[in-house]
């Protein structure tokens, strides 16, 4: 009898909740059952409601069992669940999950269907194409690419790509990097970690296209030190990819040289933002610098330095292999393509969801999420992470778009989609919004580091009743100040939930007559 | 792996594992913080000589992240997620179950047990989300969080 494929995913997530004990209790029941079966540690597919969740391949498909305990793996076996056998936790076939089945999956095709670590089977799904087609078209066919794409950041700033790739190539310089921002701090987001750990090859072909695109023979991995089983896979899959030739010096005989280095950070939310995330790479404080210069010009050892988020760098293998037109086919307006959608926090259905720009938050949270786990009503979503606005249960038919969310005074960031039920204290929101600033701001401008200190202490005194009047408009002008004033996003931003609260969850600062004025 | 104490020589083979380069620091204090669980004042005149900087510097540095801690931890390390999508599952609450369970408040610190808060373990599907000595917990209610303090307590 052949060997029976069956996956179980090495993923933050799904080892958080036990996936590790399910594949060594499958390993020992298989071995007592005498089947001879090949563990296989994919990434997650992202339906993180469902983790663990085992795949069994039978035949051309893959047959999903959700939510195992290893206390269910004995009557998985019992059940026949090596030929795909009926049992309460089967799902049937992976493709046919309508979690998975409805999504518009181009940056994460590859998570959850190959083995991580394993440059065949990457290679066996259009693995490394990219680079090929990249190296045999040369640069400027790449940069030409990208910029048709329309692809924009997807680390929340949604800058366009193909420019800061175009400004790096046009600089001179005797070295130049590709560095890649996987801080991912915000709250609600895990898109990047599900990336690498699920597919950590599409990645470093994003970066090797990148540094091939513009000059750069050197890439940087900057990763969040909070993500200790995305650090194991990221260097293990480097390992590989290197002593398979598709990283280091003459990579597959092309002439082009590149290698990456992964470096932890060390707890600092604040090093998420591009300046200080340099500053952290060199070894340093992650204080924010000053622009101009930019990164582009003056980045990282003061040579010019691509940033760019892991999902941007990753969504480029296939518009290289596809064309930019056709990833530009995809989305709304000046949004382009698709975007990993992260539902989060207090949600029946979490996960990660890959939809074309244009799906609406309601269809996301409905639809996708099912609505709250508590099954209670939805009163707030923030969208964005901590620097975002709160939206209104009344708002949820907004379509998901950078500038649809930039004309409301919200954001999309990275994607990230936080649901709180009816329970929830908006005041208390508020609060943790200016407490979280004064904890992670870097402290180098006054507004920023000072502002988030009082603006807890003005959120403490309206509660409590203390001058409401005066401190309401003291808070509004500590939020104008903050936004004008700060360097950098964390500054300019928090008062981005703060100003959603004031405006429409007034009645949990307790005030009427802070309501009335807000209702003028 | 378990922590030794503070040893001059070893850390100055770790240094030199990194290339003895003042842009490893943040680096090489991960290193530290592996095998010496803590950053002591002596390594920080240590680094400052070894890779030429000032000890403001590396004091700087040290004193700017959340992770290198300058005093030492309990033999475990439990870090409850604090942040938003946490927080719109019961983390506030987990947290004060928390705080009464191991007789701590959050950056308290017994020989057995650090107690801190986290902002963001990027589990946030599963929350409310906990890490215990490095391993990440996902769907935490009070009654999981007791069994995974009595496990962490069964590997003494």
């Amino acid at each position: 009898m052949a060997t029976i494929k069956v996956y179980v995913p090495r993923e933050t997530a799904a080892i958080s909740v036990g996936a590790n004990e399910v594949a060594s209790e499958m390993e020992r029941r298989a071995e007592q059952a005498g089947e001879e079966i090949q563990l296989i540690r994919n990434g997650s597919w992202g339906a993180s409601w469902l983790e663990p969740m085992v795949e069994v391949e039978v035949g051309d498909s893959r047959i999903a069992y959700g939510n195992v305990t290893t206390g269910d793996v004995a009557g998985l076996f019992e059940a026949g669940f090596l030929e795909g056998g009926e049992h309460p936790l089967r799902l049937g076939p992976t493709r046919e999950i309508p979690y998975l089945a409805n999504q518009d999956r181009w940056s994460f095709f590859r998570c959850g269907l190959i083995d991580p670590l394993s440059v065949e089977n990457f290679q066996e799904h259009k693995g490394f194409t990219g680079l090929e087609k990249a190296l045999a078209d040369g640069p400027e066919s790449v940069l030409s690419a990208v910029l048709k794409s329309g692809l924009r950041g997807r680390g929340g700033a949604a800058f366009p790509t193909g420019i800061k790739w175009r400004t790096v190539a046009d600089a001179e310089a005797d070295q130049k990097y590709i560095t890649c921002n996987g801080d991912e701090g915000d709250s609600g987001t895990f898109s990047d970690r599900i990336l690498m750990e699920g597919d950590p090859m599409s990645l470093f072909e994003g970066m090797a296209i990148a540094g091939y695109a513009v000059g750069a023979s050197k890439g940087y991995i900057y990763l969040r030190s909070e993500y200790p089983i995305t650090y194991k896979i990221l260097q293990e899959a480097l390992d590989n990819s290197r002593s398979a030739g598709w990283l280091g010096e003459n990579i597959r005989g092309s002439g082009f040289d590149f290698d990456i280095d992964v470096h932890l950070g060390a707890g600092a939310y604040i090093c998420g933002e591009e300046t200080a995330m340099l500053e952290s790479l060199e070894g340093k404080k992650g204080i924010i610098r000053y622009r101009p210069p930019l990164p582009a010009h003056e980045g990282l050892f003061g040579k010019p330095t691509v940033v760019n988020n892991v999902v941007t760098l990753a969504s480029v293998p296939d518009i290289i292999n596809l064309g930019g037109e056709c990833y530009a086919e995809y989305g709304v307006g000046r949004s382009k393509g698709t975007l990993a959608f992260q539902l989060a926090g207090n949600i029946k259905r979490g996960g990660l969801v890959e939809k074309a720009f244009g799906v609406t938050l309601r269809e996301l949270i409905e639809d996708w999420g099912g609505g709250t786990a508590s099954g209670r009503p939805v009163r707030a979503v923030q969208v964005g992470g901590p620097l975002g606005a709160y939206l209104t249960a009344d708002q949820l038919d907004i379509p998901m778009d950078y500038e649809a969310f930039s004309a409301i005074g919200a954001i999309v960031g990275h994607g990230g989609i936080v649901v709180f039920d009816d329970s929830v204290d908006m005041a208390a929101q508020a609060r943790f919004a200016m407490e979280f600033c004064a904890i992670e701001s870097c402290g180098k401008c006054t507004p920023c580091r000072i502002g988030s200190t009082r603006g807890v202490e003005v959120i403490d005194r309206i509660v409590a009743g203390m001058d409401r009047e005066k401190n309401y408009n003291l808070l509004v002008e500590l939020c104008d100040t903050m936004e004008d004033a700060s360097l950098c996003a964390m500054g300019t931003m928090t008062p981005y939930p703060v100003r959603s609260v004031i405006k429409h969850f007034a009645e949990d600062f307790g005030a009427e007559e802070v309501e009335e004025r807000v209702n003028e | 792996m378990t922590a030794i104490p503070y040893d001059k020589d070893y850390a100055s083979e770790l240094i030199a594992r990194h290339g003895a380069r003042p842009e490893m620091l943040v680096q090489i204090l991960h290193t530290f913080l592996e095998r010496f669980a803590w950053i002591p004042e002596v390594a920080i005149r240590q680094l400052a000589e070894e890779l030429n900087l000032s000890r403001a510097d590396v004091h700087g540095v040290v004193s700017f992240y959340h992770d290198f801690r300058t005093t030492p931890p309990g033999k475990h390390v439990v870090r409850i997620c604090q942040a938003e999508a946490c927080q719109a599952m019961g983390s506030n609450s987990l947290s004060a179950h928390a705080e009464s369970v191991l007789g701590l408040k959050m950056h308290e610190s017994t020989d057995d047990v650090t107690l801190e808060p986290v902002y963001c373990l990027g589990n946030c599907a599963c929350s409310p989300a906990v890490m215990v000595d490095g391993d990440t917990f996902g769907r935490v209610d009070n009654r999981r969080f007791d069994d995974i303090v009595d496990a962490m307590k069964g590997t003494d």
